[in-house]
């Protein structure tokens, strides 16, 4: 039996049903990018959730796969499903790259790292001309077609991809929750020491975490491009994407597989909100707001909204007992 | 007849000048509880930490099994089948009693179910079936030092190391502890404890090493021992050695 099997079943056949009921085009747009970020958020968790390395720049593995099936589009007319898999392997490839050296040295070297990937392969993408440079790549438009991932009629298609994609990795995400995998990477981010002195290899297992992360984020990224269907170096690898990945974790609860869906479905409603209504003045109010969320939840309940919530379960769950033990 | 697992041979580890362990040298043999004592300072932690990969000696030799493990990693240490304990516990916070030893039982399995029944059987053996639903964090300092053992055994040792696991603990939770260890011993396994409490370790050791700043200054059966006058001059100082003073 797969543990959790039940709650997830029923919140990926909720999710299903929402763009049935409520059908105008701006929730179904909240939708697509709440499942993408959402997605995002449950990578991120694999890496910093589950193994305590801190990551800031998940946007390089999202633009990688963004780029890759973007340009594969473009330049070969290759299918975006299948630039969508050369995309996860290629971040998995950089990933390996950044990783496996600084996860070797002890102190936060990785997560300087990260923090300088994104930015460095902003600027190479910037003035390279095989990729349009800063010019960017606007898709080639098709008539709606599953083959090459594009709906102009619709976006319920790009919902139910989305969905797909969500379900497969949170479904993914619990399953190393459970397993070896991931008891070993929650052991080293508790203690690095203990890890080690029960047998666990800690740089193979946190170079592991990293690549199944950027490998997902990538499936992500290339998504959001075919849902975009125009992408450039400062929109794709920015800051921003990495933080609001981090914020939106930090928020619905870190380390715990519902953590990064509760998140997505407060900052994405709200960051398209305050976009359509304050326009361009409205830039970065979203984040604003979310900030002081996030502080909130820093200083009352370090475990996000879903610790919040397990609290006031297990708070009724007390107070049940005790009136079943009154009754008796 | 002895069958020696694990030999220690001239280990010197220095930190800058100060050196904190020099040409230290024993053996354990199968089946044996081997006690390392020593006041304060004297370098048993930093000889620990020679063994298992956690430091690089700075010369000499551990041989395990006939093989050269010397400046082997931690992990690989442990996987071999030596795995240790530490002076300062250290338990996995946001997991629970059973999580923090399963995830030593996953050393030698993949199956969830195996590492479960490992588990619960140690659980058992350390008394902590009742607890295993705790979190790490919420346990009391006797219990994290307990889990801790739990979780070292989990990974099924040839030799476990503790490094003073009894501090801290009252009469009866030493007896267990004491009682723990020969059971393991007569199990097969092989101990090296670190340990201050004489009352605790006289009884169970087959053989004793005495550590003073970073030298052995005395090796030998626990009756010896307590004889020896460099020990208790070690221990008392020289200045309360009844013996040095009347000369
Ligand atoms: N990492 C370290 N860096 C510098 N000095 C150390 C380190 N670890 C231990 N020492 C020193 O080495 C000596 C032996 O320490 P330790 O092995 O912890 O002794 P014991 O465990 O016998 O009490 C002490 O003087 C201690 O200050
Ligand atoms: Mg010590």
């Amino acid at each position: 039996m797969v543990k959790n099997k039940k709650t997830l079943i029923i919140i990926i056949a909720v999710l299903a049903a929402l763009p049935l009921i409520f059908k105008s085009d701006s929730f179904h747009n909240i939708m697509v990018l709440l499942l993408i970020y959402a997605t995002l958020g449950e990578a991120w968790n694999i890496i910093t959730g589950f193994a305590g390395q801190i990551s800031f720049g998940h946007a390089a593995f999202f633009g990688i796969g963004a780029y890759t099936s973007s340009v594969l589009f473009y330049r070969f007319d290759i299918s975006p499903w299948v630039g969508m898999v050369l995309g996860g392997i290629f971040a998995a490839m950089v990933a390996l790259i950044i990783s496996y050296p600084t996860f070797r040295l002890k102190g936060s070297y990785f997560a300087i790292a990260t923090l300088a990937v994104a930015e460095i392969i902003k600027q190479l993408f910037v003035s390279w001309k095989f990729v349009e440079g800063a010019t960017g790549i606007s898709l080639p438009i098709v008539d709606d077609s599953w083959l090459c991932m594009e709906f102009h009629t619709t976006k319920l298609p790009y919902i139910y991809i989305a969905l797909g994609l969500f379900a497969i990795v949170i479904f993914v995400c619990n399953y190393i929750e459970n397993s070896k995998t991931g008891f070993y990477l929650k052991a080293i981010r508790e203690s690095h020491e203990v890890a080690e002195s029960i047998g666990i290899n800690t740089t193979n297992y946190k170079t592991l975490a990293m690549v199944i992360s950027a490998f997902i984020s990538a499936f992500a990224g290339s998504l959001y491009a075919q849902y975009v269907l125009y992408i450039d170096p400062f929109m794709i690898f920015t800051l921003d994407i990495s933080i609001k990945i981090v914020l939106l974790t930090v928020l619905g609860g870190i380390g715990n597989i519902y953590g990064p869906l509760i998140g997505a479905s407060i900052l994405i409603p709200l960051s398209e909100i305050t976009r359509v209504q304050l326009g361009g003045t409205g830039r970065g109010i979203d984040l604003m707001i979310f900030g002081l969320l996030v502080i909130l939840v820093a200083c009352y309940q370090p475990k996000g909204i879903i610790g919040l919530v397990n609290k006031v379960a297990k708070k009724f769950k007390k107070e049940g007992e005790g009136n079943v033990e009154a009754n008796s | 007849m002895l069958k020696q697992i694990l030999n220690i041979d001239n280990i010197t580890m220095k930190f800058g000048s100060l050196v904190a362990n020099e040409n230290v040298s024993f053996t354990i043999n199968e089946n044996e509880i081997v006690s390392l004592i020593g006041p304060n300072g004297a370098g048993k932690t930093t000889l620990f930490n020679c063994i298992t990969g956690y430091y690089q000696p700075f010369s000499g030799k551990v041989t395990y099994k006939d093989m050269d493990i010397t400046g082997f990693t931690a992990y690989k240490i442990c996987r071999l089948g030596i795995t240790r304990t530490f002076q300062i516990v250290q338990t996995l916070k946001e997991m629970t009693v059973e999580e923090n030893i399963m995830t030593g039982a996953f050393l030698n399995t993949k199956s969830r179910k195996e590492a479960e029944a490992i588990t619960s059987e140690i659980m058992e053996l350390t008394d902590l079936t009742k607890k295993k639903s705790i979190l790490g964090g919420s346990l009391t300092i006797v219990d994290k030092k307990r889990v801790e053992i739990a979780r070292s055994l989990a990974t099924k040792p040839q030799i476990l190391m503790l490094d003073e696991c009894m501090a801290g603990l009252n009469q009866t939770e030493i007896k267990d502890v004491m009682n723990l260890c020969l059971k393991l011993k007569e199990s097969g396994l092989s101990l090296l404890i670190v340990e201050h409490i004489m009352e605790a370790i006289m009884p169970i050791s087959d053989n004793i090493v005495v550590l003073n700043a970073g030298k052995k200054i005395a090796e030998g059966v626990p009756s010896d021992i307590v004889n020896n006058d460099d020990v208790i001059k070690a221990y008392l100082g020289d200045k309360y050695h009844a013996k040095s003073q009347k000369s």
